[in-house]
């Protein structure tokens, strides 16, 4: 052996880095940097009540999860039977109440000014997959409820579930499936979107207005 | 509040008065949104952000 070479060969030279870290890195410093996820200043023309409503869909969101730590974690019995588990309860359903009325402002605001446009398709298409999953999640959270309007609409809704044939996957007789899915799988997919979908807005900024078409994005 | 709702019925539209309520609500808050004036900040920036 020459004692004279390196032991460790010397890295290739390339543009490309062969950290695998250094590309992740790179290409979130491209896409996503931090004036961009964290901006303090926005265009004027944001300068609008209706950006407001998807912000509060999410703080409803917040209160949603908060209180659904709290009725998950107390139980049934609590939030029938004591004066503080009905406060939460009614907390879980207004907010989740408020969490949909502006979903769909905000929807309804997005559609008008084509918040697809410029490369947003995939932030528009994720949104829709929210809406879809949060029905979901708050059809599961009437089946969840352990009073009677549960069973009511449980015996009810099975027709209707084996008449689409999927009655044997989703079976809303089968508690314990409907609530797992409800305190579990269902919410877990809605905030992840919902952070997805936040980023992907901050990675390419609020959409300009249509009559500001031709000018820079 | 444990009584059934009252639905209005017109041809093949069917809907309860509580949920109208809330549909009519929400229009009138997202008209209101379109027109209302919105509080500036001492400056506007009219890049991206």
């Amino acid at each position: 052996m020459d004692a004279t070479k390196p032991l460790i060969a010397p890295a290739p030279v390339s543009d490309k880095p062969q950290s695998w870290t250094l590309r992740v890195r790179q290409m979130i410093d491209r896409g996503l940097p931090i004036d961009h996820l964290l901006p303090d200043r926005q265009p004027y023309y944001v300068g609008s009540w209706v950006y407001v409503f998807g912000v509060v869909t999410i703080a409803a969101l917040a209160w949603v999860i908060v209180s659904g730590v709290v009725l998950s974690f107390m139980g049934p019995q609590w939030w029938h039977d004591s004066g503080v588990g009905r406060f939460f309860n009614s907390l879980h359903y207004w907010s989740v109440q408020l969490f949909f009325i502006f979903m769909v402002l905000h929807l309804w605001g997005q559609y008008f000014m084509a918040g697809w446009r410029h490369g947003r398709a995939a932030t528009w298409m994720i949104g829709v997959v929210i809406f879809g999953i949060s029905i979901l999640t708050a059809f599961t959270g009437y089946l969840s409820q352990q009073n009677f309007d549960a069973q009511f609409i449980a015996l009810n809704a099975k027709d209707a579930m084996n008449g689409a044939g999927i009655g044997a996957f989703f079976n809303v007789l089968n508690f314990g499936q409907m609530y797992g899915l409800h305190v579990m799988l269902l919410p877990i997919g809605v905030t992840f979107l919902v952070v997805v979908h936040i980023v992907m807005v901050r990675m390419r900024g609020v959409v300009k207005p249509i009559d500001a078409e031709g000018t820079a994005r | 509040m444990d009584s059934p709702a009252t639905y209005l019925h017109w041809g093949f539209i069917l809907i309860s008065v509580p949920n109208l309520l809330v549909i009519a609500g929400m229009l009138v808050l997202f008209a209101v949104a379109l027109v209302a004036p919105f509080p500036h900040g001492a400056e506007a920036d009219d890049g991206r952000h």
